[in-house]
């Protein structure tokens, strides 16, 4: 750190269910702070101005893009991501569903895909194919062309 | 001698849809991308970037830079090595080493906007970017040209003094024109003139990026041996190896690339940018450096294909047979010279059997981004022109587009616009089923209030390539078997990888467990590119796997006794000839090669010739809004000769991938440039790739015509789907609206303005 | 992008002397969809960002009887999921709903969309033809300012050193009311409106005839428009296709639109047009229950 950097941020997070306690530059993302500081590389970075959803965490049980929330501002929150989603019991329906779905290609995508698809299913168990469409509008996919990603959405969906 | 093969139809795995085996790392955040890696002492590098397109350097004071606490090192173009001025094939596309060398690190001069100028390693991302900020550059800006027409004028700017142009062979000087070149077979001008029918148009497109999500990285090693350890997300290892070895001056051997999982490429992520960069700043800083870039440099600096300008004519006779066509192609080629003209004459006529055609094209400099590779690159151009013209002639002399495209279709034995003559492809199976399938042949049916519908179609075409790829096998004492492979994966390789080894096997797929491994770690193989992957690594494994039953043929002979000449094998067992009862199967084997000759392994290597001619056909409908211009693609229809499907899923996922990046070609997306020649539209915001609510669901329809080059009949798929959304949108707006355009992108914009006349 | 403190404070007055502090090189942080890209791009260059969100004024929506009120803080999701907000302002929902995706809904803040004075802001132009009020607390005490005067060019504000918006808030409609917006965008999410349309209207108890009207319009010009002879053009008329077409008319010559990457000038003025109509009657439609 440089000498005249502004003081770090104490905070206490719980990330997938496990307390973390650090300091962070004031100016650092959420997505650095997970990836950086915490180790968790799963939350991936596509554009850093919020336009492509690979960042995508969850914060309280409301999806954000990590690159747009400073690591600070989660003290005392609840941060879930893709590590957090499979279970010792085992994958997630929507993780199972992608793989057999064929839902991924290049798989940078996929865990914005699957944080943003089970925040919706937590909330709406059988949602329309548009309004699968509508949730994901927020999280890019350049290999798929979608298709797959809302069929396993929808197979999840059922389960 | 060419081997071909016979198509089968009686597969066990091949055609099956098991499960990727790199899919459960990639749903759960496991897989370790580019950027994921971390390494003991790891250090940022950022680059300083040029805010002009074209400027001479005055200079360059990095002194507040390297006084900054947690400033490791600043490299400016002084420290790139002198590359020679020397053409190296990268299998889709060639690199000159000093181009490429420039391209990276400017000299005394940028050349695009965000060309780097300096590099800063420091203790973490932020500080370095500080530290970049710290950089002074003093610049002479000069005039920016960033189409073809004004490169080309009298005049222009010149982009790169020393630019030696080669036009029809004559060298040249003073020039943007890198390159002019010309088929010509017939007698073009005598079937032109005695055409029944002809139809000349202009079209013109704008540049437009791949778009994967994933930005460039890059973490490297110099070490104390001088040995250079590079670990990035790239679509070859090797080819990357290739270009950093000859950036930085050294022996291929002093290179090591690791490639990492990989997000998206679609031929992008086949040059090299930060790995030479991030190689002399570790050397400089005896630490390892990683750098990501930064969304607005992967739009600005990296891989876009080339936009350009077209003159298509076409002649048919009164029987609606195509009897003449020429072509005139210009590509800017961005910065330095390598537009993909070369493809793009490939490909211009390929749908068609055409007795009379020329085409010349023009390779461009222009001060933008260097085009790399996209999807099919040049093909997607030439088949908006060709197939909106075909569209038109029809319209005109009244005939029926799709049976004047079954009319004229190529087939085994038609001559290809550069002179190459096809061998076996299906094309007119392609057409056949697109004339049978439910899309076609359903009523269009009632638009929402407001809003007009049409259908609009489309051929698409990519020659495919082969080159080389190594495998290797081993078999473990449980029966599975490792298979180590060259080729990055970057779509679902893997798993049709392990595919083709456990058909041969007679094991499950889930039984071969497929690895891509550093450039140390198997033998040379070409680039994830050109659609080759299934058909080359695949062959290679396909002969690894049988050089592999020749192998355990020899432990069974030792087990029994027996001659291996008296071994059979056959799904999965091995049996002897003179004795049918006595057999022993792989995995039963597997447990007993350590007392039959110890481990058993094999290899497969190949270099082949095109991975087989890939054709496609698509089929759109379309809704417009009369009084926005706004367009809803409402139904989608992808239709292609795939060869053999080895793992469905994912050959479907190539289909509905591509279309996707060609309808957003087709309705949005553009490198939007400023008159300074920077790139105004440079976010995912702007740009306007297509979300999931722009799109219905994309049907696919796999036409299988074996390949017989390949064992199990596979053809290249990746590319050809990016190639007819193009045309087919075009050729539905006219359905829908009556109106004609001519360039891309058909936003609503241009629709508005086109039925405000 | 230069790095800068966080200072996350509870009230109003300790947010308002940090950024009386630091002047320009402070902000404050609602949903940090602008901010953090801003800072990121070194379009601002700051010494400290202050996170208002923990201040229980800036993130309370209240609706009664004397109206809406939303503070600057509350994102666009607690907006649009309020069913009192739903049912009696859905033009706000209108505006609020559509900003980014579902991500950016979560943070991104309405009070936010007014600081960040974009003249493309879809939240904005509701907020006018709500006749909408902006609170704002500041070293030298609180002032009102209305939404229409609050934005003075692109990315500037009335905002003086040290001035913090509190709240936005609106009268509780009449009866007979109703407003709506729409934007047209070439994708149909995560986009910047080309041009966009908001209307609010007032129609006698028949239901047949206007008797107020207020247009405002996104995109067109520096700053969101109140294109007031549009609206006025309506009072008093009868409803019907006639009296519609001449206000999307004014509407069209309100707009003072530029052409760059996002739009034409021709096209854009052809939009407000387009969508002013629609919007009018999308308005009398939520009017007449």
């Amino acid at each position: 750190m440089t000498t005249t950097s502004p003081s770090m941020v104490h905070i206490k997070t719980t990330v997938n269910g496990q307390v973390h306690e650090l300091l962070v530059p004031p100016y650092m993302s959420l997505l650095d702070t997970l990836r950086e500081l915490i180790g968790l590389t799963g939350t991936k970075e596509g554009c850093l101005d919020g336009n492509c959803g690979a960042c995508t965490v969850s914060v309280n049980g409301r999806i954000v893009d990590s690159c747009l929330v400073l690591g600070a501002e989660v003290d005392g929150k609840e941060v879930d991501t893709i590590e957090g989603m499979a279970t010792p019991e085992g994958l997630h329906p929507l993780q199972q569903a992608f793989l057999e779905e064929a839902a991924l290609q290049c798989g940078i995508c996929t865990p914005g895909f699957l944080v943003a698809a089970k925040s919706l299913l937590d909330n709406e168990p059988s949602p329309s194919e548009g309004r699968i469409r509508h949730w994901l509008a927020g999280n890019l996919c350049r290999c798929t062309g979608y298709d797959k990603i809302v069929r396993a959405v929808q197979k999840a969906s059922t389960q | 001698m060419v081997a071909t093969f016979e198509p089968k139809t009686d597969y066990k795995v091949i055609g099956t849809r098991p499960i990727r085996h790199d899919g459960y790392d990639k749903v759960t955040g496991r897989a370790i991308y580019g950027a994921d890696l971390t390494l003991p002492g790891l250090i940022w590098g950022v680059c300083v970037r040029s805010p002009h397109a074209h400027a001479n350097i005055k200079s360059i004071d990095t002194s507040a830079a390297e006084a900054m606490d947690g400033v490791f090192a600043v490299i400016t173009g002084a420290d790139m090595p002198e590359a020679p001025d020397k053409l190296v094939d990268l299998g889709e596309g060639n690199v000159n080493f000093k181009w490429a060398s420039n391209k990276l690190m400017a000299g005394d001069k940028v050349v695009y906007r965000g060309h780097p100028v300096a590099a800063v390693a420091a203790v973490d991302r932020y500080t370095a970017e500080e530290a970049a900020r710290k950089v002074v550059v003093e610049y002479e800006v000069l005039k920016a040209v960033t189409n073809v027409v004004d490169a080309l004028a009298p005049g222009a700017p010149i982009v790169l003094e020393d630019l030696v142009g080669d036009d029809l062979g004559e060298d040249v000087t003073n020039t943007n024109m890198a390159e002019h070149i010309r088929h010509e077979f017939g007698d073009v001008e005598g079937a032109m003139a005695s055409a029944a029918h002809t139809i000349e148009r202009e079209y013109n497109m704008q540049m437009v990026h791949q778009g994967y999500i994933e930005p460039h990285n890059a973490t490297a090693v110099w070490d104390e041996e001088d040995r250079i350890k590079i670990w990035t997300s790239t679509q070859g290892a090797f080819t990357a190896r290739t270009q950093i070895a000859g950036i930085l001056q050294v022996d291929v051997s002093k290179v090591k690339v690791t490639p990492l999982e990989i997000g998206g490429g679609f031929g992008g992520k086949i040059p090299v940018y930060f790995e030479p960069i991030a190689a002399i700043l570790s050397k400089k800083s005896r630490r390892p450096v990683k750098m990501v870039m930064e969304r607005v440099a992967v739009f600005e600096t990296t891989g876009p294909t080339p936009g350009g300008r077209m003159i298509i004519k076409l002649g048919a006779d009164a029987n609606g047979k195509l009897v003449a066509a020429t072509a005139d192609i210009w590509f800017e080629a961005g910065a330095n010279p390598g537009a993909v003209i070369g493809p793009a004459a490939m490909c211009v006529y390929a749908p068609y059997e055409i007795p009379n055609t020329r085409i010349d094209c023009w390779d461009v400099v222009v001060n933008k981004p260097k085009t790399a590779a996209y999807r099919a690159p040049g093909s997607p151009q030439v088949a908006f022109a060709m197939e909106s013209a075909v569209e038109e002639l029809c319209q005109e002399a009244g005939w029926d587009s799709m049976q004047f495209r079954i009319d004229n279709s190529s087939r085994e034995g038609t001559r290809r616009g550069d002179g190459v003559l096809f061998s076996k492809i299906g094309m007119e199976e392609v057409l056949e089923a697109a004339k049978n399938s439910d899309h076609w042949n359903a009523p269009l049916g009632d638009p929402p209030a407001g809003k007009k519908r049409g259908r609009g179609m489309a051929n698409g075409y990519w020659f495919n390539i082969g080159l080389k790829s190594s495998v290797n096998l081993a078999v473990n004492s449980d029966g599975t078997v490792m298979l180590i492979e060259g080729s990055t994966d970057i779509g679902g390789t893997r798993v049709s990888m392990a595919m083709h080894v456990a058909e041969v096997l007679g094991i499950g797929a889930h039984e071969v467990r497929p690895s891509v491994v550093d450039t140390e770690s198997v033998g040379y193989t070409d680039v994830t590119g050109g659609s080759r992957t299934t058909y080359a690594t695949g062959y290679a494994c396909w002969i690894a796997a049988n050089n592999l039953v020749d192998e355990l043929k020899k432990r069974v002979a030792i087990l029994w006794d027996i001659s291996e000449d008296d071994v059979e094998f056959s799904d999965g067992v091995f049996s002897s000839k003179a004795e049918s009862e006595k057999t022993i199967d792989f995995k039963e084997l597997a447990g007993k090669l350590a007392d039959l000759g110890g481990p058993a392994i094999s290899t497969g290597s190949v270099d082949l010739e095109s991975a087989g001619d890939g054709f496609g056909l698509h089929i759109v409908d379309i809704d417009i809004d009369t009084e926005t211009g706004k367009t809803d693609v409402v139904r989608y229809t992808a239709i292609q000769d795939v060869g053999t499907a080895i793992h469905p899923s994912y050959v479907e996922g190539q289909l509905q991938g591509g279309a996707v990046q060609g309808i957003g070609w087709a309705l949005n997306e553009e490198y939007y440039m400023e008159e300074d020649g920077s790139m105004a539209n440079s976010s995912f915001l702007d740009y306007r790739m297509p979300t999931s609510l722009d799109l219905p669901p994309i049907d696919t329809i796999l036409v299988e015509v074996p390949n017989p080059l390949h064992p199990y009949g596979v053809r290249g798929v990746g590319e050809t789907p990016i190639c007819p959304p193009i045309p087919a949108v075009a050729n539905a707006i006219n359905d829908a609206v009556g109106i004609r355009l001519y360039n891309t992108p058909m936003n609503a914009g241009s629709i508005m303005k086109a039925l405000s006349k | 992008m230069h790095p800068f403190a966080y200072v996350a404070p509870v009230t109003v007055e300790e947010a308002v002397a940090v950024l009386d502090k630091h002047g320009d090189r402070a902000r404050p942080l609602a949903g940090g969809t602008d901010l953090l890209v801003k800072t990121r791009a070194n379009v601002w260059e700051l010494d400290a960002v202050v996170d208002i969100k923990n201040i229980p004024e800036l993130m309370t929506v209240t609706v009664g009887n004397d109206g809406l009120s939303i503070g600057a803080g509350v994102p666009c999701y607690q907006i649009y999921e309020n069913s009192e907000v739903a049912a009696g302002y859905p033009c706000i929902v209108d505006g609020t709903d559509i900003i980014g995706g579902i991500q950016i809904q979560s943070r991104a803040a309405l009070g936010g969309n007014l600081c960040n004075a974009a003249p493309s802001a879809d939240g904005v132009c509701p907020l006018i033809v709500h006749s909408a009020v902006a609170h704002i607390a500041g070293p030298g005490g609180n002032r009102e300012v209305a939404v229409e005067d609050f934005c003075t060019g692109p990315s500037q504000t009335v905002l003086k050193k040290g001035e913090l918006l509190v709240s936005m808030s609106m009268p509780k409609p009449p009866a007979n009311f109703g407003a709506a917006y729409t934007r047209f965008i070439p994708r149909n999410e995560m986009d910047i409106a080309v041009a966009g349309v908001a209307v609010s209207l007032v129609l006698d108890p028949s239901g047949q005839n206007f008797e107020s009207a207020r247009i405002a319009l996104a995109s067109v010009g520096p700053v969101p428009i109140l294109a007031t002879a549009a609206g006025d053009s309506l009072a008093g008329k009868p409803v019907n296709d006639e009296s519609i077409a001449a206000a999307a008319a004014l509407a069209r010559d309100a707009a003072s639109p530029i052409t760059d990457m996002r739009g034409t000038i021709e096209q854009r003025r052809q939009l407000i047009e387009v969508l002013t109509g629609r919007m009018i009657n999308k308005a009398i439609e939520r009017a007449r229950g």
